[in-house]
């Protein structure tokens, strides 16, 4: 058992409580530096995906996790994010300054369409969004002049200080690049949850008149969150698109942004952590099915295997954990400082019956 | 001088006068209560005062300033802080977080400052935080700061709202029935705090409250109120006194209707 | 001529939505979730359809199938809510959208595994022949769906507000608690209600089914549906049906005046115009919780 003092409230605002989380995450930090010496170019480049999964996960995780609204539109911010970042590339712009511009523009849109938007409560929100992401596909195919409509486009080339980071020729530099990424994502994440505005969040997803009562402006409160949101997705999705080397209005449909809810719960909604354990999930379930398929014999396909079998993890999920992977593992961590003096009540849900929020 | 002024409110629900022409007005310092029978219409009057309401006619100002030009989020910034009847508290966060969201109100830092924690960030959370824990120890919460609210007993929410509430630093505080659910050791309690409130916070206090023993005990002035309308003012004895008080909450000639009442169901 | 033609195919269509509009809102109206996998109901529906009926499956007779594919049907909706939602009983909103979307896709995937992925005709009695009226020509189906779908309408609403067992489904969502202390049996109340909109999923599937060829992602223009749902606001049936044969006229006149690509966004973005203007839809009724 492992005891927890706290002796000064600078401990509960600190990143890291105490010297043993801090270094719990510095040996992490380290052997994510180092990984690249360990795997070969194939597995580095399955690690850079599942970091930018998460980092969409992360921007989707605010707005779901934090604050409570249910978005599945933001495969739209994603290919906004994307073609911007693009488009600016194309204009001359050097990468980095390019990639934090879509970020920012990715983000004042969505708050711009948050503030009709989130006038909606739960389901008509996620309504409305899925109503854009399936828009965004047509949007992209009409503005084709600059999208490249069904052709597509090809991701330019980037070019950080003279240094170019390319999948196939340096496939290290892309990985450091999306760790540095999701590094400083997670980091704002962080920073906000410690701070009045992530615990604003916190208040409208609980109980908006309360919020309300404690002087939290919730519809601005919102727009800022949706806003946040966009724009940590848009940067994703730039990620995502220029690690994919081509792209069209195809590869940012609305199944992406359902795929990108399931990872959420299934990691565990409202913890960074989870995230991240979804985002592996995502990228390497296909890998393990289709050696699961080459067990049946080779050439064997099921079409539609993948997203059904993530149906399936995720109704198991909702059923028996829905506080998904990272709830999981604090059970077993709880579990195990107190052995043996856990009790199996511990962990029980409570249920309640529900009560409508509608008035008549 | 009058810290809280209500004239002629009035606010109906489709056909229904919830609260039909009221006029009342409280005095810095006081602890002021709402009595009358369910429905009466005194939560209505919190949620007027709230601003989750606006009524048909009628001013409400506190302080001066005309509360009705002023939205729901922005009157916590005034200095007036509520509790909610059935407790309204962020369940899937910690009592400490709770009372954070309290100082909200006091936030200054930016959002460039809060992506980052640099500037004022450092220092306004520990603001908060001294805050904060001046409010924990008056209720004597130590025990419950980083527990979930979702598995407190009913009786720690209710002092936790309470506490909250403080933590914004009020001018006028409204309780809505802070003793309803609790036990006699609770209620007795509460009826301490919020004698202290008042005493050494100096903290205004409107309550609604359905026990007459706490309200007789702690408050200077009661407003009985009836489908909407003031019954009576004064003190608590003058109110419980008076006539057509007795007759609200146990209709008229109570005492010949609870009779033929038992006597029909045994 | 042509715009009345285009307007009796776009109402035909309308129904349809119109019909799995309904089965949103009847479980809307229920138990206060949104069964974001009607749609695949409804394709299900119309696979067990064609699985009852046509002759390289079972090969029964079309009037046999039909009540035995609607028990099947109902069956499954029951047993869905036994299984899995009582589970999820006391959770929120958002659980049970993410919830339904998942179920989606595994009984996509399970329809692809028993019948494939190629679009399937049903044998249907509905699908020969058509009729007309003047210039204008209407097939059978599409006649059948328009008065299917009204008549089902007229009874589920009547069902609603007359029967016992409607009144308890509507007493049971605005407060289980206290419908249970009135002795409503919530529970099993719910699973009358999935029961129930699983068996109009499958009335849908059979109408869409008679219409034309399924294949297992028909299940998708459950999504139009809900533009039909939202823009007759949630809680209404006869809004649902109106809203469907709102975005089903839309439909055909926007791909007959609009450029290509603006008609097929036609109904999502006349979906997002209400929300902003009429956040609880045409026929609203839901306001703001009370504290």
């Amino acid at each position: 058992m492992r005891f927890h003092f706290k002796t000064s409230y600078d401990q509960d605002i600190r990143l890291f409580p105490d010297g043993w989380n801090l270094a719990v995450y510095s040996a992490l930090l380290l052997f994510m530096l180092a990984l690249p010496l360990m795997l070969d170019s194939f597995f580095l480049g399955e690690v850079t995906n599942v970091l930018i999964w998460a980092i969409a996960g992360l921007g989707l995780m605010l707005l779901t996790g934090q604050t409570g609204q249910i978005s599945l539109g933001h495969s739209a911010f994603m290919a906004l994010g994307c073609y911007t970042c693009v488009l600016l590339m194309e204009a001359g712009m050097p990468f980095i300054l390019a990639f934090l511009l879509a970020g920012i523009i990715t983000g004042v849109v969505g708050g711009l369409i948050a503030v009709p938007a989130l006038r909606l409560h739960g389901v008509y929100l996620a309504i409305a969004t899925l109503a854009l992401a399936i828009i965004a596909d047509d949007i992209i195919v009409m503005l084709s002049p600059w999208t490249g409509g069904v052709n597509g486009k090809f991701a330019p080339d980037i070019v950080i200080f003279g240094l170019e980071v390319n999948r196939w020729v340096n496939p290290e530099y892309w990985y450091y690049l999306a760790l540095a990424v999701a590094l400083l994502v997670t980091l704002i994440y962080r920073n906000l949850l410690r701070s009045p505005l992530g615990r604003a969040f916190a208040a409208v997803r609980d109980s908006e008149v309360s919020a309300q009562a404690m002087g939290v402006d919730v519809a601005r409160t919102k727009t800022v969150a949706f806003g946040l949101s966009c724009a940590i997705t848009g940067l994703g999705g730039a990620l995502m698109g220029l690690f994919a080397g081509a792209f069209n209005n195809e590869t940012f449909n609305f199944l992406l942004a359902i795929q990108l809810l399931m990872m959420i719960v299934v990691g565990g909604l409202g913890f960074i952590h989870g995230a991240f354990l979804g985002a592996i999930v995502v990228a390497f379930l296909p890998q393990g099915l289709s050696i699961f398929t080459d067990t049946l014999g080779r050439g064997y396909q099921i079409p539609g295997l993948e997203i059904g079998v993530f149906g399936m993890i995720l109704v198991l999920f909702l059923i028996f954990e829905p506080m998904g992977l990272y709830g999981r593992w604090l059970k077993i961590r709880i579990w195990l400082e107190l052995f043996p003096f856990a009790r199996r009540d511990m962990f029980r849900r409570q249920k309640s019956y529900l009560k409508t929020e509608r008035v008549r | 001088m009058s810290l809280l002024e209500l004239k002629n409110v009035t606010l109906k629900f489709g056909g229904v006068t919830a609260v039909d022409n009221l006029t009342m007005e409280l005095r810095e310092g006081e602890v002021f209560a709402l009595v009358g029978p369910n429905g009466a219409g005194k939560s209505t009057v919190f949620n007027m005062i709230s601003r989750f309401y606006t009524p048909a006619s009628g001013s409400i100002s506190f302080d001066g300033q005309d509360l009705l030009r002023v939205r729901s989020h922005d009157v916590p910034r005034l200095g007036v802080a509520r509790t909610f009847q059935n407790i309204e508290l962020f369940d899937r966060a910690t009592v400490l977080q709770n009372l954070l969201i309290g100082r909200h109100r006091h936030r200054r830092t930016t959002l460039i400052e809060e992506m980052f924690f640099v500037g004022r960030a450092w220092g306004e959370e520990r603001a908060h935080r001294h805050a904060v824990e001046e409010v924990i120890e008056f209720l004597d919460l130590q025990p419950y700061r980083d527990k979930f609210i979702a598995g407190l007993p009913y009786g720690v929410r209710k002092v936790v709202e309470l506490a909250r509430a403080l933590a914004t630093k009020p001018r006028l505080l409204l309780l809505d029935e802070p003793a309803s659910g609790l036990s006699v050791e609770e209620t007795q309690d509460m009826r301490w705090w919020i004698e202290d409130i008042r005493r050494q916070m100096g903290i205004t206090v409107l309550m609604v409250e359905h026990d007459m023993g706490l309200v007789g005990k702690v408050s200077d002035r009661v407003l009985a109120l009836d489908g909407g309308k003031k019954l009576a003012e004064g003190t608590p004895a003058e109110v419980q006194a008076h006539p057509e008080v007795i007759a609200a909450y146990l209709g008229t000639g109570a005492i010949s209707k609870t009779a033929s009442a038992t006597g029909e169901r045994v | 001529m042509e715009i009345l033609q285009l307007l009796l195919s776009g109402l035909a269509n309308g129904c349809v939505y119109g019909l799995i509009a309904l089965g949103f809102v009847l479980i809307y109206k229920a138990t206060e979730a949104v069964n974001f996998a009607q749609g695949d109901f409804m394709m299900l529906g119309a696979f067990v359809m064609i699985g009852l009926v046509n002759p390289q499956f079972m090969g029964l007779s079309f009037w046999l199938a039909v009540p035995l594919a609607l028990l099947i049907m109902g069956a499954l909706g029951y047993l869905f809510d036994i299984t899995i939602l009582r589970q999820l009983f006391g959770q929120n909103q958002i659980a049970i959208v993410i919830l339904t979307i998942a179920l989606g896709f595994v009984i996509r995937f399970v329809a692809g595994v028993i019948w494939g992925h190629e679009p399937l005709n049903l044998h249907s009695p509905l699908a020969l022949g058509d009729v007309r009226f003047g210039e204008v020509v209407l097939s059978l189906a599409d006649i059948a769906v328009i008065v299917v779908t009204v008549i089902l309408t007229m009874l589920l609403w009547q069902f609603f507000q007359r029967t016992k067992l409607g009144l308890a489904m509507q007493a049971a969502s605005q407060n289980q608690m206290a419908a249970y202390y009135m002795g409503i049996p919530v529970k099993r109340v719910q699973g009358a209600v999935w029961a129930l909109a699983a068996a109009v999923a499958c009335i849908a599937g059979i109408l869409y089914a008679s219409k034309g060829a399924v294949d297992v992602s028909a299940g998708f223009i459950g999504i139009k549906a809900f533009a039909a749902a939202v823009i007759g606001g949630f809680g209404s049936l006869p809004g649902a049906l109106m809203g469907g044969l709102i975005v089903g006229v839309i439909e055909p006149f926007a791909s007959r005046y609009l450029p290509p690509g603006y008609s097929q966004i036609a109904p999502y973005a006349l979906l997002i115009i209400v929300l902003v203007f009429r956040p609880h839809g045409l026929f609203a009724q839901v306001r703001t919780k009370k504290v």
